[in-house]
């Protein structure tokens, strides 16, 4: 099973080191890792796909927890959780044999966007669920990928009525404790 | 690692100027710290210039080697419970911190590891004796510091003692560069500044009473209840609140290596260790446990043997301060992330008459099983001295005298654990997890420094022994008097061991003598002729006395010579090698398969 976790950590060099490095050497199976600032500039956000079990899930989160310099550990994948969730991709598309009023049509479909115009190529942008993301590939696919990147996984939780259907609290409590500056 | 220093010192002037080493050397003796191993180097020297300005508060000790000084701060840590405090320079001298520094994180010891850096400006360059400690010590570290800014420092030390010694123990790193250590400022700074950690909470759980109910209530229904103690108990202190609760429901008592002394080793109600070189009756009565109270433990694979079978008929109540640990390796149907000392202590607050189960049918198998299966060896009835029979006479003449004792890794470590009896906790100092040969010597050697005046023992072997045999320098140089117990049989005992179960006895590189004597291809007499090295000259070399001893009619004489000796000592028992240590469960396997007599 595929679970998306979130964790705020200290805005220090060397944290994402410690933390690939500790899914690394325990052999978790992380899909995509996300990384960047939050609206507070002493903490930055993770965002981790992991593959695994409830068992694996459980010790990702509590290893993760033990690090010091991280502060909060969510799984957005319990119970009841509803998350907003964005995948990010840039890429070139070869518009050779005059295909590039096709290619325009199903960016417009897909709610991408055109951001950069070559005379033999279009670089697109577009965002949204992975599997939006996958399929914009493939309805690329045949015109001729000629690069492409993707950002790992970025989520947030939605404000919801269902706010006190909280996921189980985790053992450690991942409350933060006043005076902490988040 | 002595180098030429790389920078000009000069002198603080008339007026107050503090160096940041000078600061560094201040803030520990705030945090209590009365003893330093510590080897110089181009990049710490300013630091052991600081201590050498504070030998009123701080005894430095000169290992003769870092790894030495990680091993001996260890020492200090295991039978003090507060932290020990390793310092090295640079590059080399920060890798030989390693294995101290994994070891400590492994057995969960409060070690505070402090590495000289390169000046920031050269940092990343290569430099000469550069290496990035912080990026290779990450993964084996609680936690690590590189100190980036001078007014960060009183800071980071008092962060850095209060992790490694709070929640689950273990080691802390401090990388400081050498720009900073010689940078001044002319007024004191705040010692006590707040802390900043948000991410580490490690005193989150207070116990919840419900929980004590169902432990109460799992206790009293059970029928074959066993605790499992670890090292947890030690390090939150529990062992007062664990006897009280043993003593007072009668439960059978097995430890892990890593728990030995949790409970009086002499006690009968303690079935002693359990796992691969662990009793009988304590593997059998916890393979058979209706009830499994986990205390402080790691359900580590040398304990369990095949997962899936280990204390399968039962319940398991694990309690244990790191929540990582809780269904990591075996699924606990009560768990409990707390400290042990609080738990136990509600439990014994708790209970009352009525719930103390009703286990005397279970006393009568486990005493069956005792029996039958004691701790026993196969004595030859010659003048051979056996490496248990050894053990045994060593805690016959020590035993008044709350000894503390080191072992290195290998047979002889289980002989220890396994033939001397332990009934205080802090007093039994091995490598459990990471198991790194060479530990005996130099934590004996920290354990002495924190100890003036105990009698300090290293039971090694000869393999052990010579992987840090250099700090025999240290104990006769800084007046330690450590006794060596070296159980001498030319041979890497445990590989020994597995070559004969595994590999049909091919020797392979286990013999430690010279590669043309027979043995060295297995197709010795064991016999012994001179041995190699000569143990007793080597000692001698560095100033100590020593004494061979090959014959079991001389042995008690040999060893009471040694514990009446006032300096060091080296005591070289040969014994012989083909002895294997059992019980034993192979690795993987479960206790239905424990192999109890040498087949």
């Amino acid at each position: 099973m595929r679970h998306v976790i979130s964790a705020l950590v200290m805005n220090q060099p060397g944290v994402l080191a410690h933390i690939s490095g500790m899914l690394a050497s325990r052999a978790f199976n992380i899909d995509s890792l996300a990384v960047g600032a939050t609206e507070n500039p002493e903490l930055s956000r993770m965002t981790f796909v992991v593959k695994g079990d409830d068992r694996v899930l459980d010790q990702v989160r509590k290893q993760l927890e033990k690090i010091i310099t991280v502060v909060k550990v969510i799984d957005f994948s319990g119970p009841g959780q509803s998350i907003v969730e964005r995948d990010l991709m840039l890429i070139k598309v070869s518009t050779e044999g005059g295909r590039r009023s096709e290619i325009r049509e199903l960016t417009e479909i897909f709610r991408a966007k055109i951001v950069d115009v070559g005379p033999s190529h279009v670089m697109i942008e577009i965002s949204g669920q992975e599997r939006k993301v996958e399929a914009f590939i493939d309805a690329m696919r045949p015109f001729g990928i000629l690069e492409m990147v993707r950002t790992g996984r970025i989520a947030l939780l939605r404000s919801e009525p269902e706010a006190e259907d909280m996921p189980e609290e985790p053992a450690q409590s991942t409350e933060i404790p006043p005076g902490a500056t988040v | 690692m002595a180098t030429q220093p790389q920078q000009t010192e000069q002198k603080p002037s008339t007026t107050l100027q503090l160096r940041g080493a000078e600061i560094l050397v201040e803030a520990m003796i705030r945090q209590g710290v009365d003893t330093v191993f510590a080897y110089p180097g181009g990049a710490s020297m300013p630091m052991h210039q600081a201590l050498s300005h504070r030998t009123d508060k701080i005894r430095t000790i000169l290992p003769r080697h870092e790894q030495g000084g990680s091993f001996a701060a260890e020492g200090y840590a295991r039978t003090t419970g507060k932290p020990g405090v390793c310092l090295a320079t640079s590059g080399p001298g920060a890798t030989n911190l390693i294995t101290g520094i994994a070891d400590a994180k492994m057995d969960s010891i409060p070690l505070i590891a402090i590495t000289g850096q390169v000046a920031q400006q050269v940092l990343g360059t290569d430099a000469f004796q550069e290496t990035p400690i912080v990026e290779v010590c990450r993964a084996v570290t609680k936690h690590y510091y590189m100190i980036t800014k001078f007014e960060d420092i009183p800071r980071i030390v008092k962060e850095a003692f209060h992790i490694a010694t709070t929640g689950r123990p273990g080691p802390v790193l401090i990388d400081f560069p050498k720009n900073l250590q010689l940078q001044t400022m002319n007024e004191e700074p705040d010692y006590d500044p707040p802390m900043h950690l948000p991410g580490y909470r490690p005193q989150s759980a207070t116990v919840n009473p419900n929980q004590i109910k169902q432990v109460l209530a799992a206790i009293k229904r059970s029928k074959r209840p066993v605790i499992y103690v670890g090292g947890g108990a030690i390090a939150s202190g529990a062992a007062e609140e664990l006897k009280k609760f043993a003593k007072r429901t009668n439960i059978p008592v097995a430890m892990t290596l890593m728990g030995l002394g949790a409970f009086p080793g002499s006690d009968s109600q303690s079935l002693h260790m359990l796992g691969m070189h662990g009793t009988v009756y304590a593997n059998f009565a916890v393979d058979e446990a209706d009830l499994l109270l986990a205390f402080g433990v790691r359900f580590d694979d040398r304990v369990t043997g095949k997962l899936a079978e280990f204390a399968k008929h039962g319940k398991i109540v694990h309690v244990d301060n790191d929540a990582s640990e809780i269904h990591k390796n075996k699924e606990a149907h009560i768990p409990i992330v707390a400290d042990l000392k609080e738990v136990l202590a509600a439990i014994n607050r708790e209970m009352t008459d009525d719930d103390i189960p009703q286990i005397d049918d279970w006393w009568k198998q486990v005493n069956a099983w005792r029996e039958k299966y004691p701790l026993t060896y196969r004595d030859q009835g010659n003048d051979l001295i056996m490496p248990q029979y050894a053990i045994e006479e060593l805690y016959r003449q020590t035993r008044d005298q709350e000894a503390y004792v080191a072992v290195g890794v290998g047979q002889h470590q289980m002989w220890g654990a396994q033939y001397y009896k332990f009934d205080q906790p802090r007093r039994w100092m091995s490598s459990s997890g990471l198991g790194a040969m060479g530990f005996g010597l130099p934590a004996a050697m920290g354990a002495q420094a924190a100890h003036p005046g105990k009698l300090c023992i290293d039971i090694d072997g000869d393999g052990s022994f010579v992987m840090n045999v250099q700090e025999l320098a240290t104990l006769h140089c800084e007046k330690l008097p450590v006794k060596v117990f070296l159980l001498n049989n030319q041979h890497l005992g445990m590989v020994v061991q597995w070559e004969d179960l595994q590999y049909g006895g091919n020797r392979a590189h286990t013999y430690l003598g010279p590669i043309d004597h027979p043995e060295a291809t297995g197709k010795g007499t064991g016999s012994f002729g001179e041995t190699y090295p000569n143990f007793v000259q080597m000692a001698n070399s560095f100033g100590i006395a020593a004494a061979q001893v090959r014959s079991r009619k001389e042995f008690p004489a040999a060893l009471a010579k040694m514990l009446a000796h006032e300096g060091a000592y080296v005591l070289d028992i040969l014994c012989p090698y083909q002895e294997h240590v059992l019980p034993m469960i192979p690795g993987g396997k479960t206790a239905k398969d424990i192999i109890y007599e040498r087949i």
